[in-house]
């Protein structure tokens, strides 16, 4: 051999180990059993990396790890998914709908995976449900919002495995119309786009609809990212709302409570953050006891203590040192339903093809870290759950959640085929 | 009245945030002929420089009033490192081209200081909000407001004043203007335009990082901040007109009053308020409020 062709073998060589260093996070299997290979895709750049997409990515890889390893709690104890090994091909969710109907196809059809998890944003999953849905390929929404997805469509391949927005508002309508039964003013903050309207819309009407007599001071929508917010706090202030609801999230909400806090507007008005638990802990100096904290359903904080619970935050925190919020808890809760109905159907180690999972997973109920998932609405494809509302307090320089009320999730979302707006006009009645 | 009270003074604070951002940014077009796409993410350095000095200079229990002087000290440090490196590194070598491909090098060097600022700083968020309630609060009305605010007007007047006075009074302020109204006459006549270029452009960046470095108290500094402000910093200056400081202290006010108007009186238009005043008035004044048209050199 000459030495150039010996330095190319070396450094083939070595290249393919790096290559092989490199490769994402992929579990240790059996070499018998042919991987089952999931496309997750969460944002991994942009303004809602840190707060939802990377602790959701986080979940993805110490949920598959450990369930490769046969180290999740029962009733999730078999390796893998029916023995097969679990293997995740991580994609960026930046970049807006158009990119991203652009990756699914890619993962779909280049790299072949068995399923897709995925999408933050509601735009995102506006966009990939009906070509998932041409692709024929079995994809489980894990965290966006829209109620929008199965009231206006209807789908075979998509499932979503968390409640959606409407949840949200109207736990929180719920759990201010029983802490303040006096109230009678009330404020919005918002952000300009999709998820800051509807959350307003559906908290206003729920409002509306549980105490008629409430009037509202104001209600704001400033721009996405805007950042500055003064003008909005005086306006907000001004009308002395008792309560003023946000669902603004990371830096959005980092701002308006940096800038809100030293001027008294919460020593005036209690704030209802409902997507405020990815927030409280680095915030917990700045948000003063008595603001109502939600997770978007009994995620983080509020998940019911289970041995499935317990292990979730452990194994997290073990390997991140820091605590699950609520994207990761949605996507443990995805990956957890996409194995029940796996196994549901697996006969006698054979697997199941595609079509078969799908149909048990119309209508599973199944348990997750964050308790009980039924997936009864959206002709069985979109999941329910109860919610959960609580309040901060302080209590030895750490931030707690008191008061904590649940919500069955007949309360917050609307029954099969009824749309959500509908329904919290005609069935949330006034309360005295 | 309390309402129309609390419109002017949140205007005014509005503004007096904008006209530091945007004064650098005017300036630089003014002279240079610049639209420098990245002085957003210039803004985003200060802010993340003093969100680290500050932070430092309060985790190690210094006196607390010490961490505005690590503000301003974070934005005089990167103005003074980072806008030489960008004019002599990059800059330099562009002069004379097309504004439209000035733009593009700009556009270029915001997305490679984006990442930069990822690479230094990480995708988490920093905090150093001391500064912004350790003045104190003043009640008006029903209303309360830091103090910070407060000397945040007396920083965009001054700074505007400075600006004003240097170019009007100053012997370097005469050279500028000659060099404003023509580049290669004034080198003819033995002015050193490489220099006034630089120093320009140090003090523009120095500007934007003052915009930031003040900012940081009120917000989290996270990635991709400078990208709205650049947006809203184009409206102000095209408002005013472009390369004008006046005009963009103008556009600042006006901005900052309406959108202030719109947030207490009709808050569903907000965001089409302030480019429904810059549509107004491009209509009426092409060029931008306080730039007269002027007949097109061969």
């Amino acid at each position: 051999m000459r030495p150039s062709t010996w330095c190319r073998l070396i450094l083939s060589s070595v290249l393919s180990l790096a290559l092989a260093a490199a490769a994402p996070a992929r579990a240790q299997a059996p070499a018998t059993a042919p991987p089952f290979k999931i496309g997750v895709v969460t944002f991994l750049s942009g303004a809602a990396a840190g707060p939802f997409g990377v602790p959701a990515r986080n979940a993805a890889e110490v949920v598959a790890e450990a369930l490769n390893g046969g180290k999740v709690p029962a009733p999730y104890a078999q390796k893998g998914l029916g023995g097969r090994p679990i293997e995740l091909v991580f994609v960026d969710e930046a970049g807006g709908p158009v990119v991203q109907v652009t990756e699914f196809r890619n993962l779909v059809q280049k790299q072949n995976v068995d399923a897709v998890i995925g999408y933050i944003s509601s735009g995102d999953c506006l966009a990939i449900a009906p070509v998932a849905e041409e692709l024929k390929k079995l994809t489980l929404f894990f965290d966006c919002g829209t109620p929008r997805i199965f009231e206006d469509g209807s789908y075979r391949y998509v499932f979503r495995t968390a409640p959606h927005a409407t949840l949200d508002s109207v736990a929180a309508a719920l759990y201010v119309t029983e802490v303040k039964p006096k109230l009678k003013k009330i404020a919005g903050i918002n952000q300009n786009y999709a998820w800051g309207q509807d959350s307003w819309n559906d908290f206003e009407a729920a409002m509306k609809a549980l105490r008629p007599d409430v009037k509202v001071t104001t209600s704001q929508m400033p721009k996405l990212f805007a950042g500055q917010y003064g003008a909005e706090i005086s306006a907000l202030m001004s009308g002395s709302p008792e309560v003023i609801h946000s669902s603004f999230w990371d830096g959005d909400l980092d701002a308006f409570v940096l800038q809100a806090s030293p001027r008294g507007l919460f020593k005036k008005s209690t704030a209802l953050f409902s997507a405020g638990e990815t927030a409280m802990f680095k915030l917990a100096g700045q948000i003063p006891d008595g603001t109502i904290i939600g997770a978007r359903g009994p995620n983080g904080v509020f998940a019911p203590d289970s041995e499935l619970n317990r292990w979730f935050r452990a194994a997290y925190n073990d390997r991140y040192t820091l605590w699950p919020v609520y994207p990761s808890y949605r996507m443990a809760q995805a990956l957890l339903g996409l194995k029940s109905a796996y196994e549901k159907v697996q006969a006698g180690g054979a697997a199941p093809d595609q079509e078969r999972i799908v149909t048990a997973l119309e209508g599973l109920t199944y348990e997750s870290p964050a308790g009980t998932v039924k997936m009864a609405i959206g002709k069985g494809h979109q999941a329910v759950q109860e919610a959960a509302y609580g309040t901060a307090k302080h209590v030895g320089g750490k931030l707690t959640i008191v008061n904590v009320k649940r919500y069955p999730a007949d309360k917050v979302l609307p029954p099969e085929g009824v749309k959500s707006a509908d329904w919290i006009k005609s069935s949330l009645k006034p309360v005295k | 009245m309390a309402t129309i009270l609390a419109v002017l003074i949140d205007g005014i604070i509005y503004a007096s945030w904008l006209f530091v951002i945007a004064a650098g940014l005017t300036m630089i077009y003014g002279v240079m002929r610049i639209l420098n796409m990245a002085h957003g993410s210039l803004y985003a350095l200060g802010a993340y420089a003093a969100a680290s000095l500050a932070g430092t200079w309060l985790a190690r229990g210094y006196p607390p009033l010490g961490s505005y002087a690590m503000l301003v000290l974070a934005a005089i440090l990167v103005g003074l490192v980072v806008g030489p490196a960008i004019e002599r590194g990059l800059l330099r070598f562009t002069y004379g081209r097309d504004e439209v491909v000035l733009v593009l090098v700009t556009y270029a060097l915001f997305l490679i200081l984006e990442d930069l600022v990822k690479l230094v700083w990480g995708v988490e968020s920093y905090f150093v909000s001391e500064p912004y309630g350790l003045l104190g609060n003043v009640d008006i009305g029903p209303l309360s407001y830091p103090v910070y605010s407060g000397a945040l007007v007396l920083v965009a007047a001054a700074a505007g004043l400075g600006l004003h006075l240097a170019i009007r009074r100053t012997r370097y302020g005469k050279l500028l203007t000659a060099v404003i109204h023509d580049r290669e006459v004034s080198a003819a006549l033995g002015i050193d335009v490489n220099r006034v270029f630089l120093v320009t452009f140090t003090l523009g960046t120095m500007l934007a990082a003052v915009g930031g470095a003040l900012t940081a108290p009120t917000v989290s500094v996270v990635p991709g901040m400078g990208v709205e402000v650049i947006v809203l910093a184009f409206a102000v200056v095209v408002i005013g007109g472009l390369g004008s400081v006046g005009g963009a202290a103008l556009g600042a006010i006006i901005v900052g009053l309406v959108r202030s108007a719109s947030v207490h009186f009709l808050p569903e238009v907000e965001l089409f308020s302030i480019y429904l005043v810059m549509a107004l008035v491009l209509a009426f004044r092409p060029r931008g409020l306080f730039v007269a048209a002027e007949a097109r050199k061969i």
